[in-house]
């Protein structure tokens, strides 16, 4: 591996050799901005398809009774859509944006272990493919819910749960595999005079969040194993007939589960670090401050999964001690909104389309926050558990949360990375009409949840009624939304106002003070100087 | 940190993943949660320890799961206890089916913070149980309640469950 990288090292000294032409780049490539780019790109189409799915979800929703598809149609869409938003869009973009930004941001000439990012990005869309056949076979997609609890994935699901789990697996392996490489970059490859405390955030923040995934990506791996071998081995892990547990189930579930949603959040974190200094034309404040609450964030994860289970039996000692780690959390997690707002603070700020992404993220991610502590609240969980409460929770942290935050990067860094300035307008537009539309969308689920709706059904009682109407065309409204962000990504890549290297008056680290726009095909050859 | 190095974390945490099983169980055995019951044997029973003092009422639930066509009840619904002493439970089950069937029972005790103190010196419980077509079995449990069960505890429900071991 080493030697291969000297030899391309040693070619790069004649001349500065840009892709190769044709499909095969694509397929070939090493190179961390190809690869950046490509998983950028599977994560919106992922988004799409996802998307679409919720569109059937809201759809059938739109009115009380059955009018569109069947219950058992639905239960595919609800699961799908989560299965291919967690694992399809949000994680592979924060890998692409991983990709693209960590070596340039610390004045490395690539990733570490270049081939194996080839191979952690191609696994994926075999894997989502695997997954996504399934809706045309007997018995159907997924049906059980993306957390795909026993025995509903075991005993009652039908034979195509196989080819969810080896899908799963395929998601982990890839994951694995690029988190190593992600860590193995940022701990070896870093410029002289880039010592970890002058690391940008984006890049401290995703190597917490790598260690995260090599640690928990395998217990689900495990999950899934002990599924396969209950379905098909005569093992009885989830199994009361032979001694097992289905609640064991869940246990092991939500250990990978709680600190899966800090990987989908904890980059989201970096990127606001990056976002909010610039406009406001102010150094970061609080900055090792930072570091310490991810980390915190990142160790307290791993002590607080079993606040997903409050109601399936638990003594009130267990329910008193996840209740008070869960709500422990919101101390670093709090940390980072003041900082974020202290960096405003008289700051000369400007509303750029990345700002306003980045404040819309700060302001509803809080609200997502909030009614998580609400749901944290062990004795007042039992009234919300698995309404439509917690589906408006968990909308606001990854949709307003870990989704802005990816959309704020993508405004943010895209004239760095095609030179092109997006359209200021275009842009806008789209964050109002998103916002408008995403609380139009996930704001009166809140109310409908509190009073009794539960998640996952294709039918309601007729009170919901105006709520989830409400809540539809808020859907429609957001998802149409994206299709106009397709449009202005494919515009902004195709051409645009040239932007200066620097691309925002108040941008600081590497990638804005060393490289042009864009930045050639091989960067940082040399180690860039580093104040 | 070298790839290689890193690269170990992922196997040992996918081998906890499956250590996971195990170490719940141990933390339900040292705990008592769960609705585990613990298991005496009948000489180790103490007839002077008989806490005269104390009533608690003991439920029995019995329930088949699907695809057993057992029917599946306790002879008494309730008892009045006292902690200390030995008490036997009889259940009765009876086949619905024609043909010889195989089943398993799995106990439970509720509330999780009493089933430590739940010693059953004779049950039917984690044996295999063949019964012929039409054939009904009376099936005891004897048990003690520990002295040490916490004074808040006045009613304990034990559950069995039935389950098919027939397969296909």
């Amino acid at each position: 591996m080493y030697t291969e990288t000297t030899h391309d090292a040693a070619h790069g000294e004649h001349h500065d050799h840009g892709p190769a032409k044709g499909l095969m780049r694509w397929v070939t490539t090493t190179n961390h901005k190809d690869i950046g780019t490509l998983y950028l790109w599977l994560a919106f189409i992922m988004l799409l398809y996802g998307g679409s799915m919720a569109m059937i979800i809201r759809l059938e929703l739109f009115q009380p009774g059955l009018q569109w598809v069947e219950p058992h149609f639905f239960n595919q869409m609800t699961t799908m859509h989560g299965l291919v938003m967690v694992f399809g869009a949000i994680m592979p973009a924060f890998v692409g944006l991983a990709n693209w930004l960590v070596p340039i941001m610390i004045g490395a000439p690539d990733m570490a272990l270049p081939r194996m990012n080839n191979w952690s990005f191609w696994i994926l869309p075999f894997a989502f493919t695997m997954l996504a056949s399934t809706t045309f076979m007997e018995g159907g997609a997924p049906a059980f819910g993306w957390t795909f609890y026993a025995p509903l994935s075991t005993t009652f699901a039908p034979d195509t749960t196989d080819f969810f789990i080896f899908a799963v697996h395929l998601m982990g392996i890839s994951s694995v595999m690029g988190a190593i490489n992600i860590i193995a970059t940022i701990l070896n490859m870093r410029a002289p005079g880039m010592t970890l405390m002058k690391m940008p955030l984006f890049v401290w923040t995703w190597l917490i969040t790598a260690y995260l995934l090599i640690a928990v990506m395998p217990v689900l791996a495990g999950a899934v194993t002990m599924m396969l071998t209950d379905r098909h081995f005569g093992t009885s892990f989830f199994d009361a007939a032979g001694g097992g547990d289905p609640v064991m189930f869940q246990h092991v579930f939500w250990f990978f589960g709680h600190p899966e949603v800090y990987i989908m959040i904890l980059p989201a974190f970096g990127v606001i670090s990056a976002i909010i200094p610039t406009f406001a034309r102010k150094p970061l404040f609080g900055y090792s401050s930072m570091v310490y609450a991810t980390a915190s964030i990142a160790i307290l994860s791993f002590m607080v999964w079993a606040h997903h289970m409050f109601t399936v039996g638990m003594p009130v000692a267990g329910e008193l001690y996840f209740m008070y780690a869960t709500i422990l959390i919101s101390v670093p997690t709090g940390v980072k909104v003041f900082n974020w707002v202290t960096t405003m603070w008289k700051g000369s700020m400007t509303f750029e389309t990345p700002m306003l992404w980045a404040l819309g993220f700060i302001v509803m991610f809080t609200i997502g926050g909030f009614s998580g502590l609400m749901l944290g609240v062990a004795p007042v969980d039992t009234q919300y558990h698995d309404t439509y409460f917690v589906v408006a929770h968990f909308h606001y942290v990854l949709v307003t949360g870990a989704l802005y935050s990816i959309i704020a990067a993508f405004y943010y860094w895209v004239p760095k990375w095609t030179g092109h300035m997006y359209d200021e307008k275009l842009g806008k537009i789209h964050f109002w009409w998103s916002t408008i539309a995403v609380n139009v969308l996930f704001f009166p689920q809140h109310f409908v949840g509190l009073a009794g709706m539960p998640r996952r059904i294709p039918d309601y009682s007729l009170q919901f009624a105006e709520f989830n109407a409400i809540s539809s065309i808020g859907g429609f409204a957001f998802g149409l939304a994206q299709v106009f962000f397709l449009y202005i990504v494919i515009k902004t890549i195709r051409g645009g106002e040239k932007a200066t290297a620097q691309v925002w008056e108040g941008a600081t680290g590497l990638e804005f003070e060393q490289l042009p726009s864009p930045p050639p095909y091989h960067s940082f050859t040399e180690a860039p100087p580093v104040r | 940190m070298s790839p290689l190095k890193l690269a170990a974390i992922p196997l040992l945490m996918f081998g906890f993943g499956f250590a996971l099983v195990p170490l719940y169980d141990v933390f339900c055995d040292i705990t008592g949660l769960n609705g585990k019951t613990g298991r005496i044997e009948a000489a180790e029973i103490d007839a002077s320890q008989v806490d005269t003092s104390r009533t608690i009422e003991v439920r029995f639930l019995a329930n088949t799961n699907t695809g057993l066509p057992w029917d599946f009840q306790p002879l008494v619904k309730k008892m009045e206890i006292h902690p200390g002493q030995v008490y036997e439970a009889v259940f009765r089950v009876r086949s619905a089916s024609d043909r010889t069937t195989l089943g398993q029972a799995v106990p439970s005790v509720s509330p999780g913070l009493a089933a430590e103190h739940f010693n059953k010196t004779e049950c039917f419980c984690f044996t295999e149980q063949e019964l012929a077509g039409r054939e009904t079995l009376d099936m005891p449990v004897r048990f003690v309640v520990g002295t040490g069960i916490s004074d808040n505890i006045e009613q304990i429900t034990l559950s069995y469950t039935f389950f098919s071991l027939d397969k296909g």
